[in-house]
């Protein structure tokens, strides 16, 4: 995914003179040729992510359409406050381009985890959050983003899907179960392990890579009672969005994504996935034990 | 009236008060020559993209900020009542969302150099190379880290912006050595904060490849 972001925004350099990069050492490499050729506008700060969201703010209130990008936990954790009053309260927009999730860096520790930048942007106003599951899906995404002046992030991931879907807002019907059947949504790259998790179970399975705005109406016309949200980030951020999309439909929703307590073991991104449930048959047990107690 | 009165009036109308607090006094007599005879600003050219930028770092106590744009015509002078009030835009910290002629939104320390690295960046992508951007700080706001981010990547990278400093001796722990030594590759000036022939000279003053810095004793 990230390849394709640097692909992307390359091109877009090109082909847009509002567009700008704003790095902070991560990935700068990458976008050596891009620096040489448009040196105003590809500009690498050093390791100093709060300036990095200080300059993106500035850039914006100039007119130009900053893209910014380091790992999640310095993009997101690190420059929260900046994110807040750098572009928010200055009503200014930019792109976050984030690249590590919550345990792409299973054996880089803790440091570089984010497992709660999409929780932190929730307290913010205005973001929006895509997610994708496949590197296919990442183009159309930022190419809409740079059309826009509004804040938007994009939180990409070596876990990936093994296909692209449609890159639109709403959410999309994977594999329908009967009518009234169970609504499992997988978001981004959780996709795959729910299709797996799910296999022969009569659930309907959706899916988005946009979970802010979540799809509230596409919610409310899915479910009939029971609802699963499978995050790759924090289990249950998503659940104050799920509750009030549904606040006037009885229903029983369970919300699975990465647990609140620290992982202190290195490892590979599945052995993480494993320790916080979110593997398919950890997500099976997790499903059918919610769906059917008796089970 | 005197321009000095003018502001005196303004002021004594934000804060009721003849005596005025340090935090807003330090500023006034910068910001006067900023706007009187530095930045190529008026209340008509505020939305022009290569006007000059002014960006009040140090968000705290605005009252000589608001009595300035008003005496130049940037609010309306019946703003000054009721700062912070319900009805007002004009508040404990300026909003550029609620306020014609404020370009950032500050009161929380350590902001304004960070978007002003970000503006003139933005300035020179769109080949506006005229455009001056001045960002006004505190002595003690220097305490903030992420001040030094901006300060070394503005000199590293030779950017043509103008830091200003108040310095009222008002940081806990001081800084050693003096605040210019805190800016390694700006060009200096150190001038008398109420002095607004040394202030003026030392703003117009500007090297197209440095940053440059004014400390305002006050």
């Amino acid at each position: 995914m990230r390849d394709t972001f640097v692909a992307t925004t390359t091109a877009l350099l090109e082909e847009d003179p509002r567009t700008a990069i704003v790095l902070a050492d991560i990935s700068a490499d990458a976008f050596l040729p891009a620096m040489r050729r448009h040196p105003d506008r590809v500009l690498n700060v050093g390791i100093r992510e709060q300036l990095m969201a200080g300059v993106a703010g500035g850039l914006a209130l100039t007119g130009m359409r900053p893209f910014l990008h380091s790992y999640a936990p310095f993009l997101v954790d690190r420059a929260y406050e900046q994110l807040k009053l750098d572009l928010g309260h200055q009503d200014a927009g930019a792109v976050l381009v984030s690249i590590g999730a919550s345990y792409d860096a299973s054996g880089a520790g803790y440091t570089h985890q984010s497992p709660g930048d999409v929780e932190l942007l929730d307290t913010l106003e205005g973001w929006t959050v895509h997610v994708p599951g496949h590197p296919d899906e990442v183009p159309a995404l930022l190419r809409a983003a740079a059309r826009t002046d509004d804040r938007v992030y994009v939180r990409l991931s070596s876990q990936e899907n093994t296909r692209a879907y449609d890159t639109g807002p709403a959410l999309q019907v994977v594999r329908p179960g009967w009518a009234g059947a169970p609504v499992v949504v997988a978001v981004g790259p959780m996709l795959d392990p729910v299709l797996a998790a799910t296999d022969g179970l009569d659930v309907t399975v959706a899916y988005t890579l946009t979970p802010r705005p979540l799809d509230t109406a596409g919610l409310r016309r899915l479910v009939s009672r029971d609802v699963v949200l499978v995050e790759p980030y924090l289990s249950g951020t998503s659940s104050r969005q799920v509750a009030d999309a549904l606040r006037d439909i009885p229903h029983r929703s369970l919300h699975l994504g990465v647990g609140r307590t620290e992982i202190r073991h290195y490892g590979t991104p599945a052995d993480h996935a494993r320790t916080h449930g979110l593997d398919p048959a950890s997500l099976r047990a997790s499903i059918t034990g919610f769906l059917d107690p008796r089970v | 009236m005197t321009v000095t009165a003018t502001i005196e009036h303004m002021l004594t109308r934000i804060t009721g008060d003849e005596k005025h607090s340090p935090s807003a006094n330090s500023t006034l007599d910068v910001l006067w020559v900023l706007y009187d005879r530095i930045l190529r600003i008026t209340p008509e050219t505020v939305d022009d993209p290569d006007r000059d930028r002014f960006l009040l770092s140090k968000g705290h106590g605005p009252a000589a900020y608001y009595a300035v744009l008003a005496a130049k015509g940037f609010i309306p002078e019946e703003w000054l009542d009721g700062l912070g009030t319900r009805m007002n835009h004009l508040g404990g910290h300026p909003d550029r969302v609620l306020v014609p002629g404020v370009e950032v939104g500050t009161g929380s320390l350590g902001h304004g150099l960070g978007l002003a690295v970000g503006t003139v960046l933005g300035l020179r992508a769109q080949g506006f190379v005229d455009s001056r951007v001045f960002v006004l700080l505190g002595d003690a706001e220097l305490d903030e880290g992420s001040n030094h981010e901006a300060i070394a990547y503005a000199a590293a990278t030779k950017l043509p912006l103008t830091a200003i400093v108040i310095d009222n001796q008002s940081a806990t722990h001081g800084w050693p050595g003096g605040i210019a030594a805190r800016f390694p590759g700006f060009t200096t000036a150190i001038v008398d904060g109420r002095d607004h022939r040394a202030i003026e000279l030392a703003l117009a003053d500007r090297d197209r490849d440095r940053p440059h810095l004014v400390v305002a004793a006050v």
